[in-house]
């Protein structure tokens, strides 16, 4: 069964029609990244898919589960659902987002004791053991704010993951950290895309797409512009537009590296 | 002007009365906690109220807020004292009837103290708690709340002082406070200059400590980010 199925979606800030009928299926395990110049509505289909913004149109199923309730032309999204849509669904922001005031541990438990209603005890050990899949199971005892911004980000990962999601949403979760810091975050998702994660990942990092991804899919004025195997699509890009988009990632060497090999 | 020149200070009778001014300050004080404990749940819920997704409660809140806020307290008083229990039929006495009209308008003010420090909190921090599935009461108890009180501390401070200095205004309905007792001292002692003198260093005293406190805490607090 597809883990995530959107059809139709539309979304508009006032005038502005950013998302205009996006249609795109991610299926058990699999590894999507969605690529597209800045403002061309990645954050903001992120973002509809667990409903941190309401769609204006169209339809999302999760595990087969169609959101909302046709009612006339609108449709109408309940609290109590919206509120499972979003602990089936876990999020990784470019900012971390951690929780200052709780410890590491604490952040990663939150979610546990209050959504999932584990006992202290049990939401500890699945905090730790997440941790540990993130290499961090030695800060469980740190405040976010003293931790690097690579270390944050592999909290705000494990976080997600302890909720055991139907899927992860990152959204340009590399893109606030000093470049030495990058490839331990990768890493960590790496390694959750081989532990068989179902993953939606908004980034710049055009290597990381080519070795993790199964499908790219290429977002341009508010629709799925190109889409297919990332040794396709980021290789020999069909429109002229993703030409022009790998062409702007002066750092993206992939065809070069695999030439060389 | 000579007469005034010449005015001989004599501060024995405050100091022989002082039981006085003690019984009046510990009313102050009472007067002031019940406020306290009226307006901090209250102005809570009316900054949780602005701050709902639900219009009518946002416009209550709002309502409330802004009619609160507008009224003088001394009108407020006055209007509690004497209005208020023929509306609704119940004698009041000089206590409860300040306890509503300060500790209801203190609500007022509480509920922007805590508004605004619930608002500072980042957008991602509410992103983040909605994302892993917590309901909104979760949201604010455990993610926004514990982190707005802390920066909010300092901007309460300031709210108690005020508080404290509105609570003298109960004298008007002769309820038994600091100011009120002061007058009353100075009536029976004829040293009416000695008596609001003392009390004038009192409230200076207090309110300038619990001014410089605060700023105190806001600079650790800045230092502390
Ligand atoms: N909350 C919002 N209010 C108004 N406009 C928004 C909002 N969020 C995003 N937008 C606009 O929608 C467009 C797409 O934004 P976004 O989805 O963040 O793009 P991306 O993540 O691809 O850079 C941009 O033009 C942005 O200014
Ligand atoms: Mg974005």
């Amino acid at each position: 069964m597809d883990v995530l199925r959107i059809e139709g979606l539309r979304k508009s800030f006032g005038p502005v029609e950013v998302l205009k009928g996006i249609d795109l299926t991610v299926k058990k395990g699999e590894t999507v990244v969605l690529l597209g110049s800045s403002g061309s509505g990645k954050s903001t289909l992120l973002r509809c898919v667990n409903f941190l913004e309401t769609p204006d149109g169209g339809t999302i199923t999760h595990n087969g589960v169609t959101i909302g309730r046709k009612s006339h032309n609108k449709t109408i999204y309940t609290p109590s659902e919206l509120k499972a849509v979003r602990s089936q669904v876990g999020m990784v922001f470019q900012q971390f987002n951690l929780f200052p005031h709780l410890t590491v541990e604490g952040n990663v438990m939150l979610g546990l004791t209050r959504v999932r209603k584990m006992s202290q005890n049990a939401a500890r050990k699945r905090a730790l053991e997440c941790l540990d899949r993130v290499g961090l199971a030695d800060k469980a005892q740190a405040y976010p704010l003293s931790l690097s911004g690579g270390q944050q980000q592999r909290v705000a990962i494990a976080r997600a993951v302890a909720m055991q999601p139907s899927m992860v949403l990152f959204d340009e979760p590399t893109s606030a950290l000093d470049p030495e810091l990058v490839g331990e975050v990768l890493n960590a998702m790496r390694q959750l895309a081989e532990d068989g994660t179902t993953m939606i990942i908004v980034t710049h990092e055009l290597g990381f797409a080519y070795n993790v991804a199964n499908c790219v899919v290429f977002l341009h004025e508010g629709r799925v512009h190109e889409k297919g195997a990332p040794h396709e699509v980021l290789v020999n890009p069909k429109t002229e537009r993703m030409r022009e988009f790998l062409a702007s990632h002066t750092l993206f060497r992939i065809p070069e590296q695999v030439a060389a090999e | 002007m000579g007469s005034a020149m010449n005015y001989i200070w004599d501060f024995s009778a405050v100091w022989r009365n002082g039981g006085m001014l003690l019984d009046g300050f510990a009313n102050t004080a009472l007067l002031t906690a019940t406020c306290l404990v009226l307006a901090l749940p209250l102005g809570l819920l009316l900054a949780l109220m602005r701050l709902s997704n639900a219009r009518p409660l946002r416009f209550l809140g709002l309502a409330y807020v802004n009619f609160f806020r507008a009224a003088p307290a001394l009108v407020l008083i006055v209007w509690f004292y004497f209005a208020f229990p023929v509306i609704i039929g119940v004698e009041m006495n000089a206590f409860e009837a300040s306890i509503l009209a300060i500790g209801l308008q203190s609500a007022a003010y509480m509920a922007e103290v805590f508004r605004g420090g619930m608002q500072a909190i980042r957008r991602g921090q509410w992103e983040a708690a909605r994302a892993i599935g917590l309901s909104s009461a979760d949201t604010i108890r455990f993610v926004i709340l514990p982190q707005a009180v802390r920066q909010m501390i300092p901007v309460f401070l300031i709210r108690f002082a005020e508080l404290v200095k509105a609570t003298t205004l109960a004298g008007v309905i002769a309820y038994g406070e600091t100011v009120y007792m002061a007058n009353e001292l100075s009536t029976q002692t004829y040293r009416p200059l000695e008596t609001f003198t003392a009390i004038a260093l009192l409230f200076f005293v207090l309110i300038f400590g619990i001014t410089s406190f605060s700023k105190l805490l806001e600079k650790r607090l800045i230092a502390g980010r």
